[in-house]
């Protein structure tokens, strides 16, 4: 709420300084009588929380940088240094890893209670993309600086994210060498991504200088998602609020502690300890944890859309799902904000919530990894023992005939023998048979398709070591539900949520009566209490 | 704030308790703030890894009388003198009563044990003590110095053969390297 | 407190792990590591066994590359010498045993047992005399003599797969301490053309022959001479040169978690405080 300033400098240097440089009433209209609407909850300190881990990747990325070598020689060995030797570098060096986590993890509890809330809606659709672009800023950032340390999965993580850039048509691998500075990884994209760490997270906090600035000017959102009225509506920032986010940013640092001292690496992955080789790729990329819903999002798409590839169209979507974020304040129509107020839409924020969830689950599973079948994986052997085996071919007099043939052929062998195999092509046919053995069958049942392979793979050599001169094999795979498959399912609803149920659901749901003011509800309550 | 609410009963103890639990928070919040400067500072100090190549040795069978070697250490120039008999004469005479720094020859030839030296060499962190050139021998031909000793080409300091100040700006000795004798032809400096 | 959140977290970070464990050797054995929990340390008596067996038999083939000879003596390692005064005969005595309380650490410079354990190693250097390679004994500041001078020469003796450096090794595997003390102790005996069975190594087949056995390595302190034995402790000094601040941290993680959590508290108290009286 710009409004008039209620500074008044009281000392003759304080009015001295006002008059040349109002720096002081700046910050006192902005962070201290600044009027904060009184109903705001917990989901509204992430705001501070999220400054101070701005303020502790760029202050702990700074150190790091003056012991930090940028080539591909050094690299890991610096980082092995870092952690060894540097006075202090077992602790700053974590810091900043688990920072990088504990900064995503504020950032997507930050975007959640944007979209619960409606802090998006008018007049705060510049604040909302202003946010947008700190949270791709976060996600470019993240990704070079993962680069660094140059592991495997820095290294692989890199060549993976740099082809996703070729997918893009025509202009994608041009563009694809111009960022890795050659025809790979190299020392050339070490430097840069280096370089463009160091400058990313300043640019953050220019936007971020933007973000504050139209939260200032549009005024705060609130659980109730009413404007604020009146002053009684409303506390001054400071202590009210700062007090506040200064305890939740206190119990935050907690759970940044205790990863930092006791699970440093337990967000990692395993083989960034593994000094990157560029002729040997790691069994399994991933991403780190906060990349996961959109790396489900890029794997989804394994079938081509048309004269879409699916590499484009899982390209496409990965982009489409922060994209999609950019243009939210247009597509939901509700004049409601809060979905406090909500009933259906809230029900499908949940849904969205734990679908956001899954996916991130999704990205960090094997994607062809099985997750239910409708029914077992089984399969019978057979084979006929003993007997005499004899072939006979099918004959057919044109192409048009076979069939029939192979058909009453294969009709007139059966009568005669205990165990048939019909190859049947289009050339023509052969009728292999068993005559006189003893027909035998074994049946194997599997959870899985690879121990089922295995089981029928013994029973036919079994089979065999008996003297059958062929078996017959029936398997049966039951349908099976891949993470690929929820993927794609979780991938849908992401984008139905956006693009379909919140335009529609503002035009068809009835939302519960909002009050009047902020003020009303709790303060009427509180008086009826007192 | 206590005067806007009357029925508070307990008006002047609630303030006493406020300005307490106030006073408490940002004590323990300053403590740990102060806390937490400390490893931001102390990691720009030298690495472990640094304060490791603390220590060189040098052969002293390979330097001929009358010539010096540089040896590294710390990174920085240490000079290892084999000095002449005349050299050795000069140093010891005993005229370093008036000088800037007074010191004894045979206390800028002790080892570093406190063991005492040996007067045919002298072992001198090289930087010069005005601003930290690197001073030339007496044997450089670029050498002007009066002394016999070394000459700094930067601001005209002047040492003798015990690398004692005795013209120009330098305010104090060149600096004994701290060394000791592994045996009689090595010495490990530092 | 503490243990309830690393757990809670534990687990929620360990159903993520399992995921990434797919297709992997069998599960590692849990041995109970006296730092598995989050305050508890080093075994010393296990890491000098570890480095014992590391020097005598791991060293042959593996490099240890991020780890010089001082890092041993440095507080923290397992050769680190403390000067403790006797209490009968009144003289300081140094021991690599940490004392309880008092005691003075010594400077690694001046520690014999890590100088003992540098000068027997032979370290390739450039004569600076010459300009030719040349032999010397170690000193405190050199890094762990390597067993081969690149990754090709590695490769090359040892039938084309390169011992991998045993720096991060734990940290570098799922399964940490675990899985180095299960794989060596996870030889079957069979063989399969060059490579030997190991149920814990991804695929079941490894490269290295079965390093360890009965007696290979005699210890001072009396500890069984077994394979078991010499996994553990090597198990134990791998983790050590991977993470050897860590019982620094954990101690740290003590204090900053006890200040953070007067901290909250206190603040906690000032919020209500500010909030007295006042409707939201």
């Amino acid at each position: 709420m710009s409004g008039h300033s209620t500074y008044e400098p009281k000392s003759g240097f304080t009015r001295w300084l006002d008059k040349r440089l109002p720096i002081v009433r700046l910050t006192h209209d902005s962070f201290v009588a600044y009027p904060t609407p009184r109903n705001l909850n917990y989901w509204w300190t992430f705001g501070a929380i999220l400054s101070l881990c701005l303020v502790v990747q760029i202050v702990t990325g700074i150190v790091l940088a003056m012991h930090y070598v940028p080539h591909v020689d050094h690299a890991f060995d610096s980082v092995q240094r870092i952690k060894r030797d540097v006075p202090f570098g077992w602790l700053i060096q974590p810091i900043h890893a688990v920072g990088a986590s504990m900064f995503f993890l504020a950032v997507y509890i930050h975007m959640f209670r944007g979209l619960y809330y409606g802090s998006y809606k008018a007049p705060r659709e510049v604040l909302w993309i202003l946010g947008c672009l700190i949270y791709a800023l976060m996600v470019a950032t993240g990704f070079l600086g993962y680069t660094l340390p140059w592991g495997q999965m820095s290294f692989w993580g890199a060549t993976v994210i740099t082809s996703i850039l070729g997918a893009i048509p025509f202009v994608g691998e041009p563009i694809q060498t111009w960022i890795a500075g050659g025809a790979a990884i190299d020392q050339p994209t070490l430097n840069r991504f280096f370089s463009l760490h160091y400058l990313l997270p300043f640019v953050i906090a220019g936007v971020v200088v933007l973000h504050i600035w139209a939260l200032h000017e549009v005024g705060q959102n609130n659980p109730a998602g009413i404007e604020v009225k009146s002053k009684a509506d409303t506390v001054p920032f400071t202590p009210h609020a700062t007090m506040k986010d200064l305890f939740a940013t206190s119990i935050f640092l907690i759970l940044f502690a205790v990863f930092v001292f006791y699970m440093p690496d337990a967000l990692g992955h395993a083989d960034n300890y593994i000094r990157a080789n560029p002729v040997q790729t790691p069994p399994e990329i991933v991403p780190e944890w906060y990349l996961l819903p959109f790396y489900a999002i890029l794997r989804a798409f394994d079938f081509n859309i048309g004269p879409i590839d699916s590499r484009t169209a899982g390209v496409i979507a990965m982009f489409a799902s922060i994209g999609v974020l950019f243009v939210l304040p247009w597509l939901d129509t509700s004049s409601v904000r809060s979905m406090r107020y909500r009933p259906a839409a809230r029900q499908f924020f949940l849904i969205f919530v734990v679908v956001s969830c899954v996916l991130g689950w999704c990205g960090g599973q094997s994607p062809g990894r099985v997750l239910t079948q409708a029914g077992d994986y089984s399969g019978t052997v057979r084979w006929a023992e003993g007997g005499q085996l004899i072939e006979q071919p099918i004959a057919a007099a044109s192409e048009a005939e076979y069939p029939a043939a192979s058909r009453a052929a294969v009709s007139a062998m059966r009568e005669r023998t205990e165990m048939l195999l019909a190859n049947n092509s289009p050339e023509g046919g052969v009728l292999r048979a068993v005559i006189g053995g003893t027909p035998r069958s074994l049946e194997v049942r599997a959870d899985t398709r690879e121990e089922l392979d295995e089981k029928m793979s013994e029973a036919k050599r079994g089979a065999f070591s008996q003297g059958a001169p062929f078996i017959l094999v029936d398997k049966n795979i039951p349908f099976e539900f891949t993470v690929t498959r929820l993927s794609q399912l979780m991938t849908a609803y992401y984008f139905f949520f956006f693009l379909v149920l919140l335009p529609l659901l503002g035009l068809i749901e009835k939302p519960n009566r909002v009050p009047d003011t902020i003020a009303k509800p709790v303060t009427g309550q509180a008086q009826g209490a007192s | 704030m206590a005067e806007a609410k009357p029925a508070d009963a307990h008006g002047a103890d609630g303030e006493t308790r406020r300005d307490f639990i106030f006073i408490a928070a940002g004590s323990v919040a300053a403590v740990g703030a102060t806390a937490t400067a400390w490893p931001f500072i102390d990691q720009m100090n030298p690495a472990a890894d640094t304060r490791a190549l603390a220590v060189t040795e040098v052969d002293l069978s390979a330097i001929e009388v009358g010539q010096q070697v540089k040896a590294i250490w710390q990174g920085k120039p240490v000079f290892v003198r084999h000095r002449t008999a005349a050299e050795i004469a000069a140093a010891q005479r005993d005229d370093y009563a008036s000088l800037k720094d007074p010191e004894k020859d045979a206390d800028r030839i002790k080892q570093a044990d406190g063991e005492p030296g040996k007067a045919e060499w002298l072992i001198l962190q090289a930087n010069c003590t005005h601003l930290g050139c690197v001073p030339l021998p007496s044997f450089d031909p670029a050498y002007k110095g009066q002394f016999g000793g070394w000459f700094c080409p930067c601001h005209g300091s002047d040492f003798d053969t015990s690398g004692r100040i005795r013209g120009g700006p330098a305010p104090i000795n060149l600096r004994v390297a701290p060394f000791v004798y592994l045996n009689d032809t090595t010495i490990r400096i530092g | 407190m503490l243990r309830a959140f690393s757990i809670a977290a534990f687990a929620a970070i360990a159903a993520v792990g399992v995921a990434f464990a797919a297709n992997e050797g069998e599960h590692p054995e849990n041995h109970p590591f006296s730092f598995d929990s989050p305050v508890g340390g080093y075994d010393m008596g296990a890491v000098q066994r570890g480095f014992q067996v590391y020097n005598q038999v791991c060293a042959n083939c593996h490099a240890l590359e991020h780890l010089a000879y001082r890092h041993l003596g440095e507080e923290g390692g397992p050769f680190a010498a403390y000067m403790v005064r006797n209490h009968e005969t009144g003289a300081e005595e140094m021991t690599t045993t940490k004392p309880e309380h008092g005691g003075r650490f010594v400077d690694v410079t001046d520690n014999p047992y890590v100088r003992a354990i540098a000068e027997a190693a032979t370290i390739t250097d450039i004569d600076a005399a010459t300009g030719q390679p040349t032999d010397r004994p170690g000193r405190i500041s050199d890094y762990f003599r390597r067993p081969f001078p690149n990754d090709i020469a590695a490769r090359a003796s040892n039938g084309g797969a390169s011992p991998p450096d045993l720096s991060v090794i734990v940290s570098a595997r799922h399964g940490g301490a675990d899985y180095v003390r299960s794989l060596l102790m996870g030889f079957t005996g069979e063989t399969r053309g060059a490579q030997h069975v190991n149920r814990y190594f991804p695929g079941g087949l490894i490269s290295m022959a079965p390093p360890l056995v009965d007696d290979a390595v005699s210890y001072e302190d009396g500890s069984p001479t077994t394979v078991a034995q010499y996994a553990t402790d090597v198990a134990t000094f791998l983790q050590w040169a991977a993470d050897p601040h860590m019982e620094q941290r954990k101690r740290t993680g003590v204090i900053v978690l006890a200040f953070l959590l007067v901290l909250s508290a206190l603040l906690y108290l000032a919020y209500k405080q500010v909030w007295r009286g006042e409707s939201h």
